[in-house]
């Protein structure tokens, strides 16, 4: 009889290894290791289903197929939506190969990408960004003018810069599953391919705001808080009220008293679990309709700590208050006090430094 | 202990006649005077002309404007955040129709502000600027303020003065001792 029981696969990435799941796809696998070898991600989207395989940011080298057929994948594979097998081995920072496809990715995404990050609300929290920073190279081979399109108005709440979208259509699937109708969709085709909804048509679902939230550059951001500050001066606070429509567990980014932004929570893969409604994120922005958990814990590296100096920057790091402590050496000080010269000059720790400096200067 | 080699012993000895009538100190003395006469004069006139600082000299913060004259800053925030000791704040607008000749980009600084008190004149806010924006320039201090007041500059002391663009001309001082023989 075969054994039915759920059996794991285990899979190696970078050198790691570690047990998943069948049906578990590469990214997935490496993102339970850690951060450390996990893929960028531009496109794929966890808690959208569907979502990944199209901006190719997460390229990577599968060495050994599985135990039982150890041949390697002849291409780079997108390890987003690549499931694994067992005893598969996979390279990605650790591949010069898949170091360099990325690149060329970063170069192909910034192609069409405005470079109007001083403009851009996204700038300091922009996946884009983050991503050409860590993957990319510092400078341009495009010559050409990038693409424009039309402006196009989709609403009061929600801002569309399409010149600034990569088409990752992690906006299109959140309209998809996360309302009922269809009213956000890709138009037109190749280089002309466009997010749009069907003309001119505002959209009005009580939770069409989270495809700001959604997108990883600034094609879609809050009108409510266009051009408000930079989301490095504001500061982000966790908090949560009572709401019918969705789990009301926000984050509030103040400036000073006053709250500039509602978002909802990110992980540490930048994707949002619970989604939030029009109404706590357009509507509510007074203190008093929220109950404040404490402020958001932010990366020391990230720009949105910059110029914040909450408790933990302030109190000395671990490491020191530890180094000055085994160092600590009590003083003997029970030796007389000497005030005359001829007494100093006699004392054996005088005559001790006399030789230091002799031996230093070699002179008297 | 010697530490030098240009100290000179000094010469004790007795004066003669002809030295102890003064009269050739006083040619030696009147000699330079005269010499000092037709030699060229180091002082300079100086509210017309001035005197060349440097060439990494950073003074009064300026606000460039294009060549157009719109205004290039964007309130993108990195010269903010770049200061070390947090000295510029800025509040940014959306550029409305018909304001594109007086801005460059969709975004502009409604305000922005530097307390020069804080400021430490470092020039990081120059190095971070994407868009040329702020400059610290080579040829004029920051006045000295005598009131609480004065201390926060607002664009209406840093923006370019579109009828008295900033230019750098001089880099060396040659250059600059050129400018004023123009004057």
């Amino acid at each position: 009889m075969e054994n039915t029981a759920p059996q794991l696969f285990k899979v190696t990435i970078d050198g790691v290894e570690v047990e998943v799941p069948p049906g578990t796809t590469i990214l997935q696998a490496a993102r339970k290791i850690g951060p450390e070898v996990a893929p960028p991600a531009m496109c794929y989207y966890e808690p959208l289903k569907g979502s990944g395989g199209k901006c190719r940011a997460c390229l990577v080298k599968v060495s050994a197929g599985s135990a039982k057929d150890p041949r390697p994948m002849p291409k780079l594979v997108a390890s987003c939506i690549t499931p694994i097998q067992d005893g598969m081995v996979v390279e990605n920072y650790t591949n010069p190969q898949v170091v360099d496809a990325r690149k060329s990715v970063v170069e192909f995404l910034l192609i069409n990408h405005p470079l109007d990050c001083p403009i851009c609300d996204q700038a300091g929290e922009c996946h884009l960004q983050d991503f050409s920073y860590e993957h990319g190279v510092g400078t341009t081979r495009y010559e050409e003018d990038r693409r424009t399109f039309e402006k196009e108005d989709i609403g009061p709440y929600i801002q569309l810069h399409m010149t600034r979208c990569i088409l990752c259509y992690r906006c299109v699937y959140t309209a998809d599953q996360i309302t009922e109708k269809r009213v956000h969709g890709v138009m037109n085709r190749g280089d002309h391919a466009e997010i749009s909804t069907y003309i001119g048509q505002a959209i009005d679902n009580d939770f069409s705001g989270n495809v700001i939230d959604v997108c990883p550059v600034g094609a879609l951001t809050d009108k409510t808080y266009r051009f408000k500050n930079r989301v490095w001066f504001s500061k982000p606070v966790d908090a949560h009220c009572d709401c019918e429509k969705c789990s009301g567990k926000v984050q509030l980014w103040y400036r000073g008293d006053e709250v500039i932004r509602v978002t909802a929570r990110k992980n540490e893969w930048g994707e949002v679990k619970e989604f939030i409604c029009n109404t706590c994120r357009f509507e509510r922005k007074q203190t008093s309709e929220w109950t404040i958990e404490g402020p958001t814990k932010v990366s020391r590296a990230s720009v949105i700590s910059a110029n914040k100096y909450g408790k933990n920057l302030v109190t000395k790091p671990d490491f020191a208050l530890k180094l000055a402590e085994s160092q600590y050496k009590k003083i003997d000080d029970d030796r007389p006090y000497l005030h005359e010269m001829s007494e100093i000059q006699q004392s054996e720790d005088y005559k001790a430094l006399m030789a230091k400096d002799e031996k230093y200067f070699g002179h008297k | 202990m010697q530490l030098t080699n240009r100290a000179k012993k000094t010469d004790k000895s007795e004066l003669s006649l002809f030295e102890r009538s003064y009269l050739p100190s006083l040619a030696t003395g009147l000699g330079i005077t005269i010499r000092h006469f037709f030699m060229k004069k180091p002082t300079i006139q100086y509210p017309e002309q001035k005197r060349y600082l440097g060439p990494v000299f950073r003074g009064h913060h300026i606000l460039k404007r294009d060549e157009e004259g719109r205004e290039r800053c964007t309130a993108c925030g990195l010269c903010a955040v770049a200061c070390p000791a947090e000295a510029i704040s800025m509040v940014a607008q959306e550029r409305k129709k018909g304001e594109e000749h007086l801005y460059r980009e969709e975004k502009y600084a409604a305000v922005y502000e530097i307390n020069m008190l804080r400021c430490i004149f470092c020039g990081l806010c120059e190095e971070a600027c994407p868009k040329q924006a702020v400059y610290l320039r080579h040829d004029k201090f920051v006045p000295v303020f005598t009131e609480r007041e004065d201390v926060i500059f607002g664009k209406d002391k840093l923006v370019e003065d579109p009828n008295n663009r900033y230019r750098r001309d001089a880099w060396t001082k040659e250059d600059a001792m050129k400018l004023w023989k123009n004057d």
